[in-house]
């Protein structure tokens, strides 16, 4: 592993953390769409900011695109309160006007310069190391690790001292702005601090990649845990897990990094997707069969509590009428029985006592309209679930 | 136009979504095909389109992320997985890669009148479907669940819209880009929604907005060099959502001021007449002259709504003096029990 390459990686590394931070209040604030827009609304910025200095490295640069992410913020909200569209269509409008605007500077006036779309949407990292920040004339590294370094230094201090206000603002905005916390300082805050973090990532890793690295990891992260802090880490640890992975995952196909750390964060997502252990979708099917088979259990157990008649509890006649598949019943019968809920004897269904008590108490809750509570009353008689 | 759909139906971003999502249909198409066709990299385009599309529906709907992490996050993560296979492309050895990143930008000027006739084509299909389809679009549009009852199929009624937004997005993308045919969708729309409370001439004129934007655009960006069809296009589609935002009559800024400031105006008048009624109902003679320093500003009172309302003949002025008229007493006990309408 060369110099270089350890670079790289501890620039991905570093932007994926700078990035997951601010991410995680964005996708706990429905908010997610916004980064989108301002990374790609910070064009113009770049392209103004460029005209004026004719150096793509000067830190007017970071400032001037930062502020145009902040316009974009506000235009759209301006454009939301005038309650003409809906948010989203406000972003819609919004970014790709301003993104169209420095196309249009870049093709009129910015021909014979190295600066076009494709590096400002697109990034790329393989070159982060060449661009080095020289001191003194001593060499102290790649100049986005310095950039990014700070960006970062700057959104942990900002997310340590003031944690507590973050998380009551994000969570309710009535007891935050009750407790005397501006709501409108926080959130132009955080969205300040998004906007520098975009800008200043973009140039190593490119508009995409930084969305990406936003949301997904804290999307995969909020599905895993309800725990904010939990949720900070482990959106950091997808993160850097996804950027170095990705980064020897470009290195073997000798591909784009950025689209590489971008995939294998999808990948990351589609797994805790389908296997997170509460809210993946296996998980959620799975509840989702479950509950159906408990609410046909005690749709059965009504019914045999309704009816005395031996033919109305032959095990035939249940089949024929509750009209329900042979396979389902089945697995009705099993669990009811495997519950000792019910008795067969010659094929005649009857309830036992658990499960007339079971039962009534379920009417109980269905006519006091508690239905809730019938799930607690699962824990208290089931021995097997459904 | 189809863009109408989906500014009603709050998925605006969805274009923006599934613009970025056809990227890795299309490298993966040219992977497989190993040729620049043209209709096979669009049914790549279409066929990843959809599958983000209905990802995104799944994520909303079993998990407890909401629309906009689910879409930024497809957005992102398809079109860098198709940036991945872009440049893996590119380092393949085959002489017909190049171009392949017009798709993501657009070039107006590149397409050939065989990609002309195709849109074409398609748009036609797409008026037809509608056309067919018209009424339980509407329906599905503002009251889901009546059409459930109704007895009608949400779920394929959907599909098809969706289908058909991802189709229209796909073959927008050759034209104006990625990034921009968000703005393609949804501008037209949402400058015709200021306009109309109508389905179908909201529809209407959509079509017209997009019409007139893309010829405009074209115009504009032919008479000077250097300037790509695709950001003109948008940014007059943005001066027309601009305009609209302004000037229409029911929903427009402008007119919404002018609104408010009338009924201010109008408010403070009754607010007055009804104080100088309730001094004049304490004498008998209603036409008992008071003076004007009983009336303060608290209660509305200005010297020009003073003046208009004895332009409207509610009262006398004599001096320092004023009087409730007949007509003008009469207004005022109205005030309360029913909106007077020519007072306006």
């Amino acid at each position: 592993m060369s110099n270089a390459q350890l670079e790289i990686q501890v620039i991905a590394s570093l932007v994926a953390i700078a990035c997951a931070i601010p991410g995680t209040f964005l996708v706990l604030r429905k908010m997610a769409m916004i980064s989108d827009a301002i990374s790609h609304s910070i064009l113009p910025g770049i392209v103004i900011g460029f005209f004026i200095t004719h150096d793509l490295n000067s830190p007017l640069l970071i400032l001037l695109a930062a502020l145009t992410g902040i316009i974009t913020v506000v235009l759209v909200e301006y454009i939301q309160k005038t309650g003409l569209v809906k948010e989203d269509t406000a972003i819609g409008l919004v970014f790709p006007a301003l993104f169209s605007i420095g196309v249009i500077l870049i093709a009129k006036n910015a021909n014979d310069v190295h600066l076009d779309v494709d590096a400002v949407l697109l990034g790329e990292l393989a070159f982060a190391p060449f661009d080095r920040l020289i001191i003194g004339g001593t060499d102290v590294g790649p100049k986005s690790l310095w950039v990014v370094g700070t960006i970062l230094l700057v959104t942990v201090a900002l997310l340590f001292t003031f944690y507590k206000e973050l998380k009551v603002s994000t969570f309710d905005k009535g007891l935050a702005a009750s407790l005397g916390f501006s709501p409108a300082i926080i959130h132009y805050g955080l969205m300040s601090v998004s906007s520098v973090t975009t800008v200043g990532a973009f140039d190593a890793v490119g508009a995409i990649l930084v969305v990406a690295l936003m949301i997904a990891p804290a999307a995969s992260a909020y599905l895993i845990t309800k725990d904010l802090k939990k949720m900070l880490i482990l959106a950091i640890t997808f993160g850097v897990f996804s950027a170095i992975f990705g980064y020897w995952v470009a290195h073997w196909l000798d591909a784009s990094i950025s689209g590489s750390i971008t995939t294998i964060l999808g990948l990351v997502f589609l797994a805790v997707y389908l296997f997170a252990p509460e809210k993946g979708i296996i998980a959620v099917l799975y509840r989702e069969k479950q509950q159906r088979t408990e609410v046909s259990l005690l749709t059965f157990l009504l019914h045999l509590k309704n009816h005395d008649d031996l033919s109305e509890r032959h095990v035939k006649h249940l089949n024929e009428h509750i009209n329900w598949q042979k396979v389902r019943s089945k697995t009705v019968l099993d669990l009811a029985q495997k519950n000792n809920m019910i008795t067969i004897k010659n094929n005649i269904v009857s309830l036992t006592q658990k499960g007339d008590e079971f039962t009534s108490k379920a009417i109980d809750y269905i006519i006091t309209n508690e239905d809730a509570q019938i799930e607690d009353m699962k824990d208290d008689f089931f021995l097997f679930r459904g | 136009m189809l863009g109408s759909f989906a500014v009603l139906r709050k998925q605006s971003l969805l274009g923006d979504a599934i613009s970025h999502a056809a990227l890795p249909g299309i490298a993966i198409a040219f992977l497989i095909t190993g040729a620049k066709d043209t209709n096979t990299l669009l049914l790549g385009a279409l066929v990843s389109g959809l599958i983000g599309t209905f990802w995104i529906r799944g994520i909303i709907t079993k998990t407890h992320l909401k629309s906009d992490t689910a879409l930024g996050l497809i957005l992102s993560l398809f079109f860098g997985f198709g940036m991945l296979l872009l440049t893996f492309i590119q380092k393949q050895p085959n002489a017909n890669q190049a171009g392949l990143d017009k798709y993501l930008f657009g070039q107006a000027a590149t397409l050939v009148e065989r990609d002309v006739w195709m849109m074409a084509i398609v748009t036609g299909i797409c008026l037809i479907v509608m056309l067919t389809f018209w009424k339980e679009f509407k329906i599905l549009l503002f009251d889901a669940d009546y059409t459930k009852t109704l007895g009608f199929n949400t779920k394929t009624i959907d599909i098809l819209i969706t289908s058909f937004i991802v189709l229209a997005i796909v073959l927008g993308l050759q034209t104006v880009g990625v990034v921009l045919m968000s703005a393609m969708l949804l501008a037209p729309a949402a400058a015709a929604r200021q306009w109309t409370n109508s389905l179908s001439v909201m529809v209407f004129l959509a079509a017209i907005f997009g019409a007139f934007s893309g010829v405009f655009g074209t115009a504009i960006s032919a008479t000077q060099n250097n300037l790509s069809t695709g950001p003109v296009i948008v940014l007059v589609a943005s001066v027309f959502v601009v305009f609209s935002f302004v000037f229409s009559p029911s929903r427009g800024l402008l007119f919404k001021q002018i609104r408010f400031i009338k009924n201010r105006r109008d408010l403070e008048l009754h607010k007055t007449l009804a104080f100088m009624y309730h001094i004049a109902e304490s004498h008998e003679n209603i036409s008992h002259p008071h003076t004007v320093r009983l009336l303060n500003n608290f209660q509305g009172y200005t010297k020009s709504t003073l003046q208009k309302l004895v332009d409207k003949q509610y009262v006398e002025l004599n001096g320092n003096m004023w009087n409730l008229t007949k007509k003008g007493f009469e207004t005022a006990a109205n005030l309360y029990t029913k909106q007077t309408t020519d007072d306006e």
